[in-house]
């Protein structure tokens, strides 16, 4: 122990009477640790905050679409397919499902809408009553249109804020104005409640919602749904909910066993988890491309260490003409090295937590540095440090006494 | 020779080859004699001759190709490097041409340094030894000057120091004084009269013969043998030579 001390403190000498050399040669390390934190912070913060955007959305919600849930990059299908939900499926599930707490189908185009000189382009969703349930909406001007509404595809709709915005810039009072979505007017009875941006830079306040009738027969003229939005009892109920589902609808459109469902049901949860996994396998990549300039600056350290070695081959000669042995000179070489890279290893996770606490307040980027990522670095910086240490060392100890303590 | 001392260092048939390409240069050929406790032994020689290979063999830096070396009654022959290293903390004291102090490093953690690599010393009493030793050198007022503060005098008494620390079997000194201009060789040869009065077993491998003249005992080498071995029979004092010598102009 106490000889451990001694080599420690002949190390952190070594070091001082060439900082800046030690330094330099840190400094590679100092950067790959802090690119590593970094890409780790942004990554983790994303997934952080696309999983609270989520979930604030709701975790019970589930998704039903029509035809064959082919995933990504799926063979494009006919379109009668995507024609699959009708409102005796929305009836049915209404009526039977009891994982299910709320029900609404969902009708859905985009275009252009006008109100006076000014228009702006957004989304028209049309929708059930339960709709504001399931997502949470909450009117803050006027109110929802009504049961009535949508038995008589009443041309009403809630806006969101920024339609708002855009169609009465000089601050008029919306609710009871009518404006046009192409052809067909449509009266504002209500204002929704801002949502803001959600995490991949959507704003969600852009948008209009009509009684799905009002969608399907005023402006789409088409009896089919483009989906159906449910809400599970909670959150552990939503596997429950969704093999119910899948079993009355499957009873409902009569399709035989063994045969394939002509909807698909997604969870958010599940997008939830698909969100988290595509951020993660990002976060990898970028994490890895990180950990290579590491390894660069593992070798810039073994690079130094070699210089350093040759440079005090005397030292070394006389070390051990007066008994140090071999592995006296290599300890003294390796605790070098690791010293080197594990001070590198902390200024750089400090550089790393001051970029990323930068990164967040300026760029207004989401930013969690993991604590297993700091502990990590340490770790890694350590085997940096023995790993690329361990040649130079053995060069150190391996030296004949005799041509080491002559050597000019 | 006296017989009743206490042999320090005894050498049997010691011979070294090299092998260089694919000739073998024999640089020992047959080197045996016996070293007494307090001693001031000179080894003289020209250039080739095998001296600093037979200091190699004596430093324990080395091992012999064939005989046998006893340091303190232990065979150094079969000793593995490890053992070497400990033998050379424990019983040889080494001075060099070129000092070899460490850099940018005070006196006394120069001096220190031998001990270091012995577990047993605390580092109080390693302290204390390191003190005692540069004042024994005439040192005690510049314990924490640092290797490039000191002058060449300077810098060779704490290597004196450093050799003396670890209170070797034998001080090994190698040109001692050929870095060194006279006077301060002198100064030095004075230094070393000093420890041999006080019992110190001194091996001096040197080239100069005036050094020679103020040891007890002097060996010469040619082409790896011994040529002649005799006491000196009128030692003379350095101490003296130095006040002989001319002051310093300036």
């Amino acid at each position: 122990m106490r000889l451990f001390y001694f080599i420690l403190r002949v190390a952190l000498k070594a070091l001082a009477n060439n900082k800046g050399r030690s330094f330099l040669s840190m400094l590679g390390i100092i950067i790959g640790v802090a690119a590593v934190i970094v890409m780790m912070a942004i990554g983790q913060g994303s997934k952080e905050s696309v999983r609270a955007n989520i979930s604030q959305m709701g975790t019970n919600i589930i998704m039903i679409n029509p035809g064959a849930d082919r995933g990504p990059g799926g063979v494009r299908q006919d379109p009668s397919s995507m024609q699959t939900l009708k409102v005796e499926d929305y009836e049915v599930i209404s009526q039977e499902c009891r994982y299910v707490s709320h029900v609404s189908p969902e009708v859905s185009t985009s275009g252009q809408v006008i109100y006076g000189n000014n228009n702006t382009s957004t989304s028209v969703y049309g929708e059930g009553l339960e709709y504001f349930d399931i997502k949470q909406w909450e009117i803050v001007e006027g109110a929802c249109f009504t049961e009535q509404d949508i038995q008589t595809s009443a041309k009403v709709c809630v806006v969101g804020k920024t339609v708002v915005d855009e169609l009465f810039p000089d601050g008029q009072e919306p609710v009871g104005k009518t404006i046009r979505f192409k052809s067909t007017p449509v009266r504002i009875v209500g204002v929704l409640k801002s949502k803001g941006y959600n995490s991949f830079g959507m704003d969600q306040d852009n948008l209009i919602i009509m009684p799905y009738t009002s969608v399907m027969k005023r402006l789409l003229a088409q009896t089919y749904f483009s989906g159906i939005n449910c809400s599970a009892l909670t959150e552990e109920m939503t596997d429950q909910a969704i093999d119910e589902l899948t079993t009355v609808l499957r009873r409902n459109h009569k399709i035989k066993e063994g045969d394939e469902d002509d909807f698909s049901i997604r969870s958010q949860a599940e997008m939830m988890e698909t969100m988290s996994s595509t951020m993660d396998s990002i976060t990898i990549i970028l994490v890895v491309a990180a950990a290579f300039s590491l390894l660069v600056a593992g070798i810039g350290i073994m690079n130094i260490m070699l210089v350093s070695v040759t440079e005090r081959t005397k030292e070394i000669g006389l070390r051990m003409s007066v008994g140090a042995r071999g592995i006296d000179i290599s300890a003294q070489f390796l605790i070098e090295s690791v010293l080197i890279s594990v001070t590198g290893g902390l200024l750089g996770v400090l550089l790393g937590y001051g970029i990323s606490s930068l990164a967040s307040s300026v760029f207004m980027l989401p930013t969690t540095v993991p604590l297993w990522s700091v502990v990590l670095s340490f770790v890694v910086c350590t085997i940096i440090g023995i790993v690329f240490g361990y040649i130079p060392a053995k060069k150190a100890s391996s030296l004949d006494p005799i041509e080491a303590i002559r050597y000019e | 020779m006296e017989t009743e001392k206490k042999v320090v260092i005894e050498l049997l048939d010691v011979r070294r080859e090299f092998k260089v390409g694919d000739e073998v240069v024999k640089a020992l050929r047959g080197v045996s004699f016996k070293i007494y406790e307090g001693e001031f032994v000179t080894i003289q020689g020209t250039s080739g001759s095998g001296k600093s290979t037979l200091l190699n063999q004596l430093g324990c830096l080395d091992t012999p190709t064939s005989g046998e070396y006893l340091l303190d009654g232990v065979a150094v022959r079969r000793m593995s490097n490890n053992q070497r290293a400990k033998l050379r903390n424990r019983k040889i004291g080494f001075i060099f041409q070129n000092y070899n102090l460490l850099a940018k490093t005070t006196a006394v953690e120069n001096v220190e340094l031998p001990l270091m690599y012995n577990s047993k010393v605390s580092a109080k009493e390693r302290r204390e030894r390191a003190i005692k030793a540069l004042q024994e050198v005439g040192l005690g007022d510049r314990l924490q000057h640092k290797s490039n503060q000191m002058s060449g005098g300077q810098m060779q008494r704490v290597a004196i120091a450093r050799a003396l620390v670890n209170d070797p079997t034998i001080i090994l000194a190698d040109e001692a004084t050929g870095n060194l201009d006279t006077r301060t060789s002198f100064e030095m040869l004075v230094l070393f009269q000093k420890l041999h009065r006080e019992g110190h077993t001194i091996i001096f491998v040197t080239h100069n013969p005036e050094i020679a003249q103020y040891s007890s005992r002097n060996i010469f080498l040619r082409d790896g043998q011994i040529k002649s071995d005799t006491l000196n029979p009128n030692i003379l004092d350095a101490a003296e030579a130095l006040a002989a010598l001319p002051v310093p102009q300036d």
